[in-house]
């Protein structure tokens, strides 16, 4: 029996350790009463929540590179048949292709891995990805979506801030300025990136600060990246040698004088400054309480699988990411690279596979059994899919993927998500989607909806527009896969 | 409620009293109906709802206005609910008012000509008569408001020092500002500043902001990007007071001119600053059109101050401009001659950041330099070539015959192979050390323009040539093909209604912080209007009758009442106007991040006022570019540098754009991937931590509390008096001084029984100290009031 089966067996057991959780819950809940209010004031204009939230945060587990679908989720058995047979025109109807492989033949790359029904509802899963399979009835998987970019820069700026074009705010930006502040201590967007992957280490696509920026919005909504070695928050300790004693020294020295300094100029924003130097201060404490694993026992730690021992792992991060969900910090983007598989996937995809299965599979488990799962979405998902067609050497065990932006897999769990549900069907090639198409633009439609926000609402005036994290275009929230 | 509606109809009746309208359109319609009406009843044709435009006089029908303004019927009301736009009970009754008035039009304010502006009468006349002050006093008045106090000498310097220089005056500067008692000291401090070559460090980099320099290509791998010596240029621009116009100009077609200067073509890097994709995974013909799409955005954003950009795809919802008036300005830009991606990994043209077309900007000695390694190499080939060709005549004439010992054929060719090897590695080297940047170029054949339907890169529709919008004056009618150069001029000419609008605004908004319009980026109908019309357009035209004379702008603008206000008022004022966009105070805002860094370095006695050259690397937490990189980025380690250069100023760091120094984004600093005209201000408890905690601030304190602890003041309260002066230009009173001194006591307490502490934080902080423990305890005590000093909101703050 893998840890997280034992984890759901135990569930009745622990329902006493719920306790504790209500405990915080209830904790979170205060803090939460009072800054709807401070939200409120905060955003003029955006009214948010619009109406009445399934989902409280967010955690989006970003797989930068683009996880190939037909080897993951989206299951295509009979494509075998036509092994190294050229995709017909009729599918690819001279579709757009990278700069990689045009002008060559596309012939088809059926996967080498198996599938199986998984779990009560009976959805096909690859053999990647055991541990998720064993929660399959908690997700929801979209084999429908699609994008616009066919290149990674384009694609993860698309993804995670709504345009492909540089410059706007990105999707935990937009959350932070729509509905403010959920605690006192910690920031309201953390991002957690994995230090190491398995997959690929020769072809990793790179991460740019604008996938959490603030873009047009003002800079204190930004994401706030956690880094895996040194301070976890960038400058969060004190110098060598400035111990809390002198730290609370020179703060009070500063704080009396800046108060002074208001009292004669004026200006309240002084107050402000206050303000922020004390919840300096109170990160110093709040986010060593929050890194610290110590105190997790056992049996969580190996919920999460033998990687979580290692500083920067992506199975670290989800326990981190757990532990920020707990302590109410809105949104939790985890980036784990190392997907982009144009040669030797076979090889290649079930490294990358382990890394993530047995963590996000945790992760889920371990939401539910505090209770925090169903006011917590959680997402699943790359920039774009691969293609069926192979790139390079081609044989029955070896092959590799383009980039395919026609359609791709993601999944949701939790947060108002109907669990044990498949959504969007592609065609047998898993090339064009052929029912209920999800755009990017939809996913965050639908994110926010779960959030209480109408992504039409939620609006910034910059550059002449009331810009929007779903852009100018139409969006619509899936309404098929909510609860 | 009562009192808002009786404030109308007291207005109204007034207003008809008169004779006149009270309603000034532009200020206060067009807002309303560009935000909630143009969508749909706007320039854009496609989207236009019931043949109705209300951007234009004549089609509107002002009963049939009223009434869907104030229907309750969902099906009838405007704007519909589902545009999600809901007109507030005032704006209802503010339209109400223009109908009823028969909906009278102007045309937008910033497309309209400038002209010369009347100096209004003021009450209270004796307060100043420079033409800022009546302008912006009326303004004050009309509110029934007064000017502030002017500000104290040590606010004053302190305020001026940092608006032209972005460094903080030093003890020696306030001193003698104080001392002086002529008339006209101020008037000669702001001539020195002026004067200073940090005048035009600090006013470059606004501009590097605008016009998003940094020192990587942005995308992708994010590569090396050199145009280094285009920074410099920028820099000497404004210390030469380069009139702006030409300024203008040789950015946006410098390389036009007949025999441009090095410096003209320099500035013409300006269309090159774009973010550039590496080769291999997108299409070029896409890049080439996404980079053309960047060049014209940045014309708009920069010169014109309007979002031309938002017609790439269709017609501009708001401003009139048309999808094809887009792709007529582009067509000024498409015309580059150059490939469209980064090149190849290999080769000194990478290492060096460059990409053609570039220019070589070698020293005389690099140039002689070169020219004797090259002509070595080339006897090097020529003997190499004779020897090759010898040794197969001899082996064709004397087959088999054994070689002589030591200097025979086969040994000297491989001593000139190794030559020529040495030389070239020598040639490469020198190359890497001389400065280039990325000119702009244009191509020998026309490169036809189209429309692109959509904005998809291969959708062509109609052939377009290159022209102006048609909303501006027309371009000076000339023969044969309109080029760049008659672009700039056309930016440029008087009577050209945005150009030195836009400009002005800019410059304005460096001293009080915010601009005259606010939304400094946009001047079209979506942008606010400004809060002082006439003022704005007296700088404009002033700016250009000077002959575009920065400096001179600069100076009237400092030299005015209104910026000599105290920034001292009262908490409601605050309250009431937190930009102070009535202009009845001194500004009061937090100083950019470079300023806050550079004022530590200088007030700690750090900073190395060397000017100019490459970028170079401060330190930064380590591995932080981990995460943003490639295996193949270059450079893909951020390795600081050591020595002097690390205590530069900050116009001078390193810029990658996947991941700018901290130490700048933390204090809203931008990326530099796209045009950006103002920096938002925040405050945040990640800029507390930084300012708490960032090593080289940290050193810094350390330094000068090494330096105030052997200076000859004595007592505590000199030295404390000292450091406080140094840092906040003020003088501390007694109460701060003894708060101050009780610090200093706690903090020796704190050292005395923790004595490693001291003695760690001295080791790593790369402080010296005798190694007593006392001494140690001193050091690391005075650091700690020293850094309190630096983290102080005063000392943060332009005030």
């Amino acid at each position: 029996m893998n840890p997280i089966q034992l984890a759901q067996q135990q569930q009745c057991r622990r329902q006493f350790l719920r306790g504790s959780a209500m405990g915080l819950g209830a904790a979170a809940l205060n803090t939460l009463l009072s800054d709807v209010g401070q939200a409120a004031a905060a955003v003029p204009g955006t009214g948010a929540p619009h109406h009445v939230a399934k989902a409280k945060r967010v955690i989006f587990l970003f797989m930068a590179g683009a996880p190939s679908q037909m080897d993951l989720f989206d299951y295509k058995p009979d494509l075998h048949k036509q092994f190294k047979e050229p995709l017909p025109p009729s599918v690819s109807m001279g579709q757009r292709v990278t700069a990689m492989t045009r002008g060559k033949e596309q012939l088809i790359a059926p996967s080498t891995f198996n599938f199986r029904r998984r779990g009560e509802s009976g959805i096909h899963m690859s053999e990647l990805l055991p541990h998720l399979s064993s929660v399959v009835d908690d997700i929801c998987i979209i084999k429908s979506m699609h994008t616009d970019a066919i290149n990674h820069d384009p694609g993860k700026t698309l993804i995670c801030t709504g345009s492909e074009i540089p410059g706007k705010a990105s999707l935990g930006a937009w959350l932070s300025y729509g509905l403010g502040r959920m605690n006192r201590n910690l920031p309201d967007f953390i991002v957690l990136s994995s230090a190491f992957w398995s997959g690929d280490r020769q072809n990793v696509q790179a991460l740019y600060s604008r996938l959490w920026g603030s873009g047009f919005l003002p800079s204190k909504h930004q994401g706030v990246a956690f880094q895996p070695a040194g301070d976890p928050v960038l400058f969060l300790s004190n110098p060598t040698g400035v111990s809390q004693q002198s730290r609370r020294t020179m703060l009070d020295l500063t704080s009396s004088l800046n108060r002074q300094h208001m009292d004669e100029i004026g200006d309240p924003e002084i107050q402000t400054t206050i303000a922020q130097q004390e919840m300096a201060f109170r990160m110093q404490a709040s986010v060593p309480e929050l890194t610290d694993l110590s105190q997790e026992p056992t049996h969580i730690l190996e919920l999460y699988g033998p990687e979580v021992h290692k500083s920067g792992s992506f199975a670290r991060n989800c326990l981190l990411a757990r532990r920020m969900i707990e302590r109410d910090v809105r949104f939790v983007q985890l980036f784990h690279r190392g997907w982009d598989h144009h040669v030797g996937l076979p090889r290649k995809l079930p490294l990358q596979a382990y890394d993530v299965d047995q963590p996000s599979a945790a992760l889920l488990a371990d939401l539910k059994q505090r209770g925090l799962l169903d006011d917590t979405l959680v997402v699943f998902g790359g920039e774009f899919g691969r293609t069926t067609y192979c790139q390079g050497r081609l044989t029955r065990t070896d092959y590799g993927r383009d980039h395919h932006p026609r359609c791709f897999s993601a999944w949701m769990a939790g947060g108002g998500i109907k669990g044990g549900i498949t959504h969007g069907e592609t065609d047998d090639f898993s090339y064009n989607i052929v029912a209920d198409p999800v755009h990017v633009r939809d996913l965050n439609a639908t994110i926010l909806h779960q959030l209480g926000i109408d992504h039409e609402r939620l609006t910034f005036p910059y550059l002449g527009l009331d810009q929007r994290v779903t852009g100018v275009e139409e969006a619509h929230v899936v309404k098929d896969i909510l609860a | 409620m009562l009192r808002t509606i009786l404030a109308i109809v007291c207005l109204t009746s007034l207003g008809r009293l008169h004779g006149q309208s009270t309603i000034q359109f532009n200020q206060e319609i067009r807002p309303l109906l560009s935000n909630n009406c143009f969508h749909c009843h706007g320039p854009a044709e496609e989207d236009r709802q019931a043949d109705l435009r209300l951007d234009v006089p004549g089609s509107v029908d002002v009963e049939e206005l009223v009434a869907r303004i104030t229907s309750s019927d969902p099906d009838l009301v405007m704007p519909p609910p589902e545009s999600h736009k809901k007109l507030k009970p005032a704006q209802i009754a503010l339209l109400e008012r223009w109908a009823a008035e028969g909906a009278p039009y102007e045309a937008h304010w910033s497309f309209l000509p400038l002209k010369p502006v009347t100096i209004p009468q003021v009450h209270n006349g004796d307060w100043s008569t420079l033409a800022i002050d009546r302008l912006a006093l009326s303004h004050l008045e009309s509110k029934g408001m007064r000017p502030n106090e002017r500000a104290d000498r040590r606010t004053l310097i302190r305020r001026v020092t940092f608006d032209l220089t972005g460094l903080p005056p030093t003890l020696e500067e306030i001193e003698a500002f104080l001392n002086d008692s002529s008339e006209n000291a101020y008037d000669r401090l702001v001539d020195r500043l002026l004067a200073s070559p940090r005048y035009g460090e600090h006013m470059a980099r606004y501009w590097l902001d605008l016009v998003r320099f940094a020192d990587t290509n942005g995308l992708h791998h994010d590569h090396y990007r050199e145009m280094t010596p285009y920074r410099d240029w920028v820099i000497r621009a404004f210390n030469d007071n380069l009139p702006f116009d030409k300024f203008i100009t040789d950015q946006v077609a410098g390389d036009l001119h007949d025999n441009p200067t090095i410096d003209q073509q320099i500035a013409s890097g300006f269309n090159r600053l774009h973010l550039i994709i590496d080769r291999g995974t997108a299409l070029p013909e896409e890049s080439f059109v996404r980079n053309v799409v960047d060049r014209v955005t940045a014309v708009g954003t920069a010169f014109l101050g309007l979002t031309v950009q938002c017609a790439v795809c269709h017609e501009h919802k708001y401003d009139p401009i048309s999808q094809k008036e887009f792709y007529q300005l582009y067509a000024f830009f498409n015309n580059f001659d150059g490939e469209p991606e980064t090149g190849g990994r290999s080769g000194s043209d990478f290492q060096r950041g460059l990409q053609p077309p570039y220019l070589e900007l070698p020293s005389a000695e690099q140039e002689a330099k070169l020219a004797a390694l090259d002509s070595r190499i080339s006897e090097y080939t020529a003997e190499i070539r004779q020897l090759k060709s010898q040794q197969d005549d001899s082996a064709k004439t004397a087959e088999g015959s054994v070689e002589g010992e030591g200097d025979g054929p086969a040994d000297r060719l491989a001593a000139a192979e190794q030559e020529l090897k040495t030389a070239q590695a020598d040639r490469t080297k020198l190359l890497l050390a001389i400065p280039a940047t990325l000119v702009m170029k244009e191509r020998e054949d026309l490169r036809p323009a189209y429309v692109l339907v959509r904005g998809v890169y291969d959708q062509h529709g109609e052939r377009v040539e290159r022209d102006t919008p048609a909303f501006l004056p027309p371009m000076q009618q000339k023969d044969g093909l309109k080029t760049r150069l008659d672009l700039a001029e056309w930016l440029t000419d008087a009577s050209h209604p945005l150009t030195a609008r836009v400009a002005v605004n800019r410059f304005w908004q460096q001293f009080f912080g915010i601009g005259l319009v606010r939304t400094s980026e946009d001047f079209g109908a979506q942008g606010e209007p400004p809060s002082h019309p006439q003022l704005l357009d007296y700088l404009a035209l002033s700016f250009m009758n000077s002959g575009w004379n920065v400096k001179t702008l600069v100076q009237s603008i400092v030299l005015s009442e209104t910026y000599k206000q105290s920034s001292t008022a009262p908490r409601e004022m605050f309250v009431d106007d937190p930009d102070n966009r009535l202009l009845a105070r001194g500004s009061r805002f937090r100083l950019d991040a470079e300023v806050i860094r550079d004022q530590i370095l200088a007030v700690t006695g750090l900073l190395n006022s060397q000017q100019f050259g490459p970028s170079v690397k401060p330190p930064q937490p380590s591995g932080l570019w981990k995460t943003v990189v490639m295996p193949s980025s270059y450079p893909r380690e951020y390795k600081p540098d050591v020595g002097e250069k690390i205590f530069r100023r900050s116009i001078y760091t390193f810029w990658r754009r996947s991941l700018p120094p901290p130490q700048m984004t933390i204090l809203d600093a931008p990326t530099r991937e796209s045009c950006i005209a103002r920096r938002e201000r925040t405050n945040t408890p990640l800029q507390a931590l930084l300012l708490m905690n960032e090593q080289q601030y940290f050193q810094a304190a350390m330094h000068f509390a090494q330096t105030l602890l052997k200076s000859s003041e004595t007592t505590d309260e000199e030295r404390i008096q000292l450091a406080y002066e140094r840092i906040t230009s003020q003088l501390p009173n007694e109460a701060t001084i003894s708060q101050l001194v009780l610090a200093l006591d706690q903090f020796r307490n704190i050292y005395r029984e923790n004595a490693d502490d001291a003695a760690t934080m001295i080791a790593d902080a790369g402080g010296s100290s005798k190694p007593s423990t006392e001494e140690q305890g001193e050091l690391a005590s005075w650091t700690m009031l020293i850094h309190s000093l630096l983290n102080l909101d005063i000392t943060k703050n332009h005030q």
